[in-house]
């Protein structure tokens, strides 16, 4: 009897199981079912052009993919070099007592949800891009020649900088959990052999830590892309929502992806329109699993196994 | 290494003089880590702060047991969101508990079949996607397909879609941990592998399958993106599934992107409950999980 219910279990907990899976497939399959009508009417002219014409059922999403690629970028660029500083002083310098406190500081910033950071940026941090950054930037930056331009026009606030920057914000506790994991997992022989031949601990952090711990950052920072991609509420509530146009400053309001999901997806009154959002999250969920594929090939060559707990 | 040949091959007062160099070039470094590090600190300190201050006023007996008042009188709550956080937790997680633990179960006790790596794998895929995706799946499937319109239904199953790999990959962890000896004990007394897994392996893994499933209610609690097109919110007491349901976090966003004052004051307040319920959360599993290992 006993026995016989052993079959029974392992195909309850089995159908349980390959629901996953399914979920997926389910996922995928519907996705792409509903962004047919879209992919077949515009094809390639769909990441080419910018006109999002719901009246002449006209759709580009050219400006909304370089939202998400301009505040992407910002975000990493804004995010790494903070994240991974402050991974290797807690892992390589900071006294041992405050390391595991301060990085779980840091790492409490993944808890808060997005929600809260789009309130927050709304009220406290769109306010000083406005009146001080902005400004300061443009009377700095922006007379420099060639990357001037990307300084120009009103400081507004709710723009592709000031969604790159929140972005930045949310994709740092993630940056630097898996910075700390790689550099925790080099041998500390690597340490020991550098400073045995005299290198100060910059040098020996720099020249026999850091190479060792490469590909596990870049798969950090992968992971950090990977995030600011799909992010939605936060940029949503900060980045503008109106100009569809690729002027190349970052002070005008600009559209990502996800945040024209979230804008329209209630509006969308025909087929083609629905279709034409739903593409938009077929291209998310593609680069999605690409950069997540890419992301832990990487981190998996630092580390053994996934850094525990770190990645969820 | 370079520079360590040069030292060692130049002259005696050069020889100083690269060695300060190196010195001060280290000490330039640390202190940008350590910059790097406070900026990393003071951000949560300046947005955990800005919310306890903006928040507090907010809070009063009102906020936990009216409903939302109609725009131009001040006053109110926000209480039929947060009992619809809670009833979207209750349906969520009454799906993706079971649901990821089976998975779990199937990856690490049956890991001989065919099909315990595309779980796995389904799992870190699913994991990776934008909220906002599933969001749009389970809109698709369930809103337009079964239901025929926003539904709270749909918002369970949505977070349930965010949850179920959390669940999955963290109790595969877990479950992972349990040692061999027990379950050939079990076995070589004659117990069917369904008793072994059930009596044994799980209440040996009980704090983690708990510690695993409540972190997945707490990360799915502060989600927006995928029950803005499946829960949508409602600004009236209602515990129906097949009906429109209000959530905190749809609340936090009606709000701050309305024009009223009042209504950014209980966007604060009511992020200042989600983050405080989050956090408490967060914190005491830390607690849990470092007593477990010691």
């Amino acid at each position: 009897m006993t026995r016989a219910f052993d079959r029974v279990f392992a195909a309850g907990v089995a159908a349980l199981a390959l629901l996953v899976p399914f979920t997926l497939v389910a996922i995928t399959l519907l996705i792409v079912i509903d962004s047919w009508p879209a992919l077949t009417t515009f094809g390639l002219s769909y990441f080419t052009t910018t006109e999002w014409d719901p009246v002449k059922l006209v759709f580009g999403a050219a400006a909304y993919v370089y939202g998400t690629l301009v505040t992407t970028i910002i975000a990493v660029l804004l995010a790494a070099p903070v994240a991974i500083g402050a991974a290797i002083y807690l892992t390589e310098f900071a006294p041992r007592l405050i390391r595991a406190p301060i990085a779980f500081t840091i790492e409490l910033l993944a808890y808060i949800p997005s929600i809260v950071y789009g309130l927050w940026a709304i009220f406290v941090m769109v306010p000083v891009m406005r009146s001080t950054i902005e400004p300061g930037l443009q009377a700095t930056l922006g007379q420099v020649p060639l990357i001037g331009h990307l300084f120009s026009g009103t400081p507004v606030g709710f723009d592709l900088l000031s969604g790159g920057v929140v972005l930045a914000i949310m994709i740092l506790p993630i940056l630097m959990a898996v910075s700390r994991e790689v550099l925790l997992a080099v041998p500390p022989t690597q340490r020991e052999a550098m400073i045995g031949l005299g290198a100060t601990r910059w040098e020996a952090v720099s020249r026999a830590v850091l190479p060792y711990a490469r590909p596990g950052i870049i798969g950090g920072a992968v992971l950090g892309v990977g995030r600011a991609f799909g992010e939605t509420m936060a940029v949503t509530m900060v980045v503008g929502n109106s100009s569809r146009e690729i002027s190349g400053s970052l002070f005008v309001p600009g559209y990502t992806m996800a945040s024209a999901i979230a804008n329209q997806f209630v509006e969308a009154d025909s087929e083609l329109y629905f279709s034409a959002i739903v593409e938009i999250a077929l291209v998310l969920l593609l680069v999605a699993v690409v950069v997540n594929g890419v992301a832990r090939v990487l981190i998996r060559r630092s580390i053994a196994d996934r850094p525990a707990g770190v990645v969820i | 290494m370079s520079a360590a040949v040069t030292t060692i091959s130049g002259s005696v007062p050069a020889r100083h003089r690269v060695a300060a160099r190196r010195k001060i070039a280290s000490g330039v470094v640390l202190t940008l880590l350590m910059l790097g590090t406070f900026v990393a600190v003071a951000l949560l300190v300046t947005i955990l702060g800005y919310v306890m201050f903006r928040g507090l006023p907010a809070l009063n007996i009102d906020f936990f047991t009216q409903r939302p008042l109609p725009v131009g009188e001040v006053g109110g709550g926000v209480a039929p969101a947060l009992i619809g956080t809670l009833i979207l937790a209750a349906v969520s997680g009454a799906i993706a508990i079971p649901i990821g633990i089976a998975a779990a179960i199937f990856v690490v006790e049956y890991q001989s079949g065919r099909f315990a790596a595309p779980v796995r794998f389904a799992a870190e895929l699913i994991a990776g996607l934008p909220s906002i995706v599933i969001g749009v799946f389970v809109w698709a499937f369930l809103v337009r397909g079964v239901v025929g319109h926003y539904a709270a239904i749909a918002g369970g199953v949505a977070l349930a879609v965010i949850m179920i790999p959390i669940v999955a990959r963290t109790v595969e962890e877990v479950l992972r941990l349990v040692p061999h000896s027990l379950r050939e004990a079990a076995l070589a007394l004659g117990a069917p592998k369904w008793k072994v897994i059930l009596a044994i392996v799980l209440p040996t893994a009980r704090a983690g399958v708990i510690t695993a499933s409540v972190l997945a209610l707490a990360r799915s609690a502060g989600e927006t993106a995928p029950l803005l097109l499946t829960a949508l919110g409602n600004d009236f007491f209602s515990t129906d599934l097949l009906r429109p349901i209000g959530a905190l976090p749809l609340q936090i966003y009606r709000y701050a992107i309305s024009p009223y004052d009042d209504w950014h004051t209980k966007a604060w307040g009511a992020s200042l409950v989600l983050v405080i319920v989050i956090g408490a959360i967060g914190l005491a599993l830390r607690v849990v999980a470092r007593q477990r290992v010691r």
